[in-house]
């Protein structure tokens, strides 16, 4: 097949079927010089900006939400189109017909859109409450369906953040579709496996994905309808690097007007547009400037993307994040850096615009980067707080040089790859459970295997790990049930119709699982085995606190005694998830990641054998305990690289807090001094890390002058937030956490 | 010469390194010390019944760990305390290093020269030189030993063609003058061997070590120098 708007590209099989990789493989140009051909700000940029930075301190006023449209449910073409400033915006289109306005979208449960809009002192409106009287939500299903148990879990917390009452998130659509072959190619596509289907016996299977084809192609016409408002026709292939971006980008927006999921990312698209850009400015019709314009353009409309939720959610997920995550750089499987100019300027954005959390730029590291780009990321950690690092070299081999990153760490093929969110259980609330035969002492509830509370005068390590085995292998039966039951009902009744029409029709899928307290449970083991500790019961009988005598290993340090705990466990808690299969076939993945929930597990979590009080945070993801690593960053860094990848198919989350003087004296040592250790860390197949360089005082100021800092950004646990959007719970959280310093 | 299976005492170790030597470093903190400067940031490394013992093969077992972080210019570091006064130990230990392709690097006030301390030299690639004033006078009265031990130190550091980078601590009302980085200057302008001067501002954070030890920081009452102060300090030396 031949389009005019192709013209200039190189043929490959991208032109006979829906392949964007094949594209990007045979178009794209690498880039191994430096930064220095980046063009600043425009004059027009930075009065866009200014007029954003206003409406963000207006909605900072407003508590954190500027408003919100109780009466319109928010869909592809529901809204009348919006502008920032019409005549001055390159790329267009908005969520709601204001920017920062809020959409409800009750399709995830009626409750949390209700309760959300009261939040903020509004009032969900009687049009609303009246289309969805007769209707069932993804909330009302999963409620009609789950267990006495599955509700017990979730009522003590042990298992928490479920996606049972909000849009589940986690799915990347392969937006660049849009702009490479247009919509009516699209359709054409489903329509063509929609009429393939027809030979097929009519199963449950093929009977649900024929009217997902359905929904899929009605809303791909939504789509160019919902373009056309904006008075654009998308229904062929993007004429220039312009129309690529906003094709791609409306592609984007119908899945946030359509879904409000937790996780929202982008995917990879710096490399796909470069090649659009570069075609531009050889002929001549854009300029340096120009392609730093749209990208920034782009990039403001991905920061002032939002969705309503609810405090509850807040605290789980904080920072009012929409983790619209977009992968940078890597390499291809020729050998080829994925790295182009248009990943400079992406990240550049970074200083046209000002650091920000949003988009999730996540640099997907490998050894064999060009050392020029290494050294620009490692500047703009050091400059901004903004970006994160993930493993290309370990997960290339899996999936391809074409996946991207869902939510944090969610590795997955573009548009052939989808993921069923599962949050996570709490392991250390379980090991407490396991000790008292079923019993959680801070809701009070008996759950899980009923037996006598462990009663010893000191803990023996052979004795607890067979207890808790016990209640890990029914746990994980009990967790994989909940989460087939949860995502039959999101596909039954929220199904992402725009994302799963930019994805491959036979798509892979899967389910993945999470585990909180890691640490924690580390270094309670490790107590266990190596000091000596005496449970301390209440008046009922139950053990409710720990005395531990003697010195003990702790995860963090680089000793093989407690990190292989830590390893094992993950690896103890994947194979027995396996053991139960999956709704739709998908394949269990696990994460260490708690995104900001480590505040709240650990509030809900009694006193543990390595110390920690009851109620006190637990670590973030992966990492190790805030302050029991005594042989500094690298040390803390290798514990976690312990953990496998292949256990964790869903990412090893890490969190790094340096100041600058620990890095070097200079600027240039620091920068260089960063490179290696990322390279060094990635070399052991470590998985993930969040950098901030700073002090904990700027912190502490910010804490205490929030208005000084309104756009002070930090990574916290595989994204970033403005550090003002966090409770001040949160705050306090992220300020005890180690800071690596100079000595 | 050998002695296998020498214990050395250990004040800590830091595997992330980037003060100490070129690159990122694997830090051994040595227990003991014969000096009592009036800056010294680790008075807690002083004391040689402290500590805890371990054997040059333990802690090369710690630091092969970080190999991957070492790349072209990083390895380890031994500073303390005085790592001279277990300078069997530590040639040992970069003995061992060596076997392993790790980069060593000594950071010592130079105030020791024996056998153990030739042999160590030999073992060593580069040198921090901590050299603390550029007056005899202040020498006597800060450190707790004479100057020309550390130059004597520095000549055979020439002789042995070791490279060696020169270490100033700026501490104001002492050294923080004109006067003294150009003497330093001069100083080093004379040692074929040393490839650079580091000036590094006097910090007060240590100030906790002191309290928890319970004794008093001689210079505690003294200001950390200015940041414009070490900026114009450090362009005497370009």
């Amino acid at each position: 097949m031949e389009h005019k708007n192709w013209n200039g590209f190189k043929s490959g099989v991208w032109q006979n079927e829906i392949n964007v990789r094949d594209f990007i493989q045979q178009n794209y140009s690498e880039y191994k010089d430096d930064s220095t051909f980046l063009a600043k700000a425009t004059p027009r940029t930075e009065s866009m900006m200014k007029k954003l930075q206003s409406l963000f301190t207006l909605e900072r006023q407003y508590g954190g939400v500027l408003d919100i449209d109780t009466a319109t449910v928010s869909s592809l073409t529901s809204y009348a189109p919006g502008y920032i400033d019409k005549d001055n915006e390159i790329i267009v289109g908005m969520q709601t017909n204001r920017p920062l306005k809020r959409g409800v979208n009750p399709f995830g449960g009626m409750r949390m859109a209700r309760q959300a809009c009261e939040a903020y002192g509004y009032k969900l409106s009687r049009k609303v409450e009246e289309e969805f009287r007769f209707r069932t939500t993804h909330n009302d299903g999963v409620f009609r369906a789950y267990t006495d148990e599955m509700r017990a879990a979730r009522k003590c917390h042990v298992i928490t953040g479920l996606p049972d009452a909000y849009g589940r998130g986690r799915i990347i659509g392969d937006y660049r579709r849009v702009a490479l072959y247009g919509i009516n190619k699209l359709i054409e596509e489903k329509k063509k496996d929609k009429a393939k289907l027809a030979a097929e016996t009519f199963n449950t299977e093929t009977t649900r994905l024929n009217e997902e084809l359905y929904q899929q192609i009605a809303f791909l016409g939504y789509l160019k309808e919902m373009a056309a408002m904006y008075g654009f026709d998308i229904s062929e292939p993007a004429g220039n690097a312009r129309e690529a971006i906003q094709w791609t980008y409306f592609a984007y927006l119908g899945a946030i007007k359509e879904q409000n999921g937790a996780a929202m990312s982008l995917g990879r698209v710096s490399t796909f547009f470069d090649i659009y850009i570069e075609r531009d400015l050889q002929n001549g019709t854009l300029t340096e400037e120009g392609a730093q314009e749209l990208m920034d353009d782009f990039v403001m409309k991905l920061r002032i993307a939002r969705h309503l939720r609810t405090p509850e959610y807040n605290e789980l997920f904080g920072g009012d994040p929409m983790w619209i995550t977009e992968a940078v750089g890597g390499m291809g499987e020729d050998g080829r850096t994925l790295v182009t100019k248009n990943s400079y300027r992406m990240l550049n954005t970074l200083y046209t615009l000002g650091s920000s959390p949003e988009p999730n730029l996540t640099i997907l590291w490998s050894t064999s980067l060009p050392e020029n780009f290494k050294k620009f990321c490692a500047k703009v950690s050091a400059d901004t707080d903004s970006i994160q690092y993930e493993n290309d070299d370990i997960m290339r081999p899996i999936y391809g040089d074409d996946y991207a990153i869902a939510c944090c760490v969610s590795a997955m093929k573009i548009g052939k790859q989808m993921q069923f969110f599962g949050a996570r259980c709490n392991l250390a609330k379980l090991l407490l459970i396991a000790l008292n035969g079923g019993y959680d002492t801070t809701s009070g509830m008996h759950i899980g295997p009923q037996m006598p509370v462990l009663n010893v005068e000191k803990l023996d390590y052979e004795e607890v790990m067979e207890r808790f085995n016990t209640y890990i292998e029914w746990l994980s039966h009990l967790y994989v049930n909940t989460m087939n039951i949860i995502h039959y009902m999101h596909d039954k009744y929220a199904y992402e119709k725009t994302q799963m029409a930019l994805h491959d029709t036979d798509v892979g899928r899967f389910m993945a699982f999470g585990i909180a307290g890691l640490s924690v449970v580390a270094d309670s083991l490790s107590a266990i085995k190596f000091a000596n500790v005496r449970p301390i019961k209440n008046s009922d009988g139950f053990i409710v606190d720990f005395e531990t005598k003697g010195d003990f290993p702790k995860y963090g340090n680089d000793d093989d005694r407690v990190d292989f705990i830590a390893r094992d466990m993950a690896h103890k808690v994947i194979t027995e998830l396996r053991k139960t299969p999956t709704y739709r076939q998908a394949e269990h993945t696990l994460s260490v990641l708690t995104i900001t929930s480590n505040v709240m597990y650990g509030k809900n979590t009694g006193a543990t054998p390595d110390g920690r009080k009851a109620s006190a945070p637990f670590a973030p993801g992966a990492n190790p305990m805030h302050n029991r690593e005594e042989n500094g960053a690298l040390a803390s860094l290798n514990s976690v690289a312990k953990i496998s990848y292949d256990d964790c198919r869903d990412g090893v989350s890490n969190t790094f807090s340096i100041t600058p003087e620990a890095l070097g004296r200079t600027e240039e040592e620091r920068i260089s001094n960063l490179v290696t250790i990322l390279d060094g860390y990635f070399s052991k197949k470590a998985h993930h890390i969040n950098v901030n360089v700073l002090n904990r005082e700027t912190l502490m100021d910010a804490y205490n002058n929030p208005e000084a800092y309104p756009n002070l950004t930090i990574r916290v646990s595989g994204y970033a937030v403005n550090f003002n959007k966090l409770s001040r719970e949160q705050q306090r959280e992220v300020i005890s956490r180690t800071f690596h310093e100079a000595v | 010469m050998s002695k296998q299976n020498l214990k050395g005492r250990v004040h800590s170790f830091q595997s992330l390194g980037t003060l100490d030597g070129p690159g990122v470093r694997f830090v051994t903190f040595m227990q003991g010390c014969n000096l009592r400067c009036g800056c010294c940031h680790n008075p807690d490394t002083w004391d040689f019944n402290e500590g805890t013992e371990y054997t040059a093969e333990e802690i090369i077992r710690k630091a092969v760990r970080y190999k991957e972080y070492f790349k072209e210019n990083g390895g380890i570091t031994v500073s303390g305390g005085e790592p001279l006064l277990q300078a069997d130990f530590v040639r040992e230990l970069f003995e061992f290093a060596h076997k392993e392709k790790i980069h060593t690097c000594l950071d010592t006030s130079g105030s020791i020269m024996n056998d153990s301390v030739k042999a160590l030299l030999e073992e060593t690639d580069i040198v921090l030189l901590d050299i603390k004033y550029t007056d005899e006078s202040l020498y006597e009265k800060h450190v707790g030993c004479r100057m020309e031990k550390v130059t004597e130190f520095l000549s055979y550091l020439e002789a042995k063609k070791i490279p060696t980078v020169l270490r100033q601590v700026i501490i104001p009302s002492l050294n923080d003058n004109e006067e003294n980085v150009l003497k330093l200057k001069a100083l080093s302008e004379e040692y074929k061997c040393v490839q650079k001067i580091e000036l590094l501002p006097f910090r007060k954070i240590c100030q906790v070590k002191y309290d928890k030890i319970g004794i008093e920081f001689p210079f505690g009452h003294l200001p950390e120098p200015k940041k414009e102060l070490m900026d114009s300090l450090n362009a005497l030396l370009n």
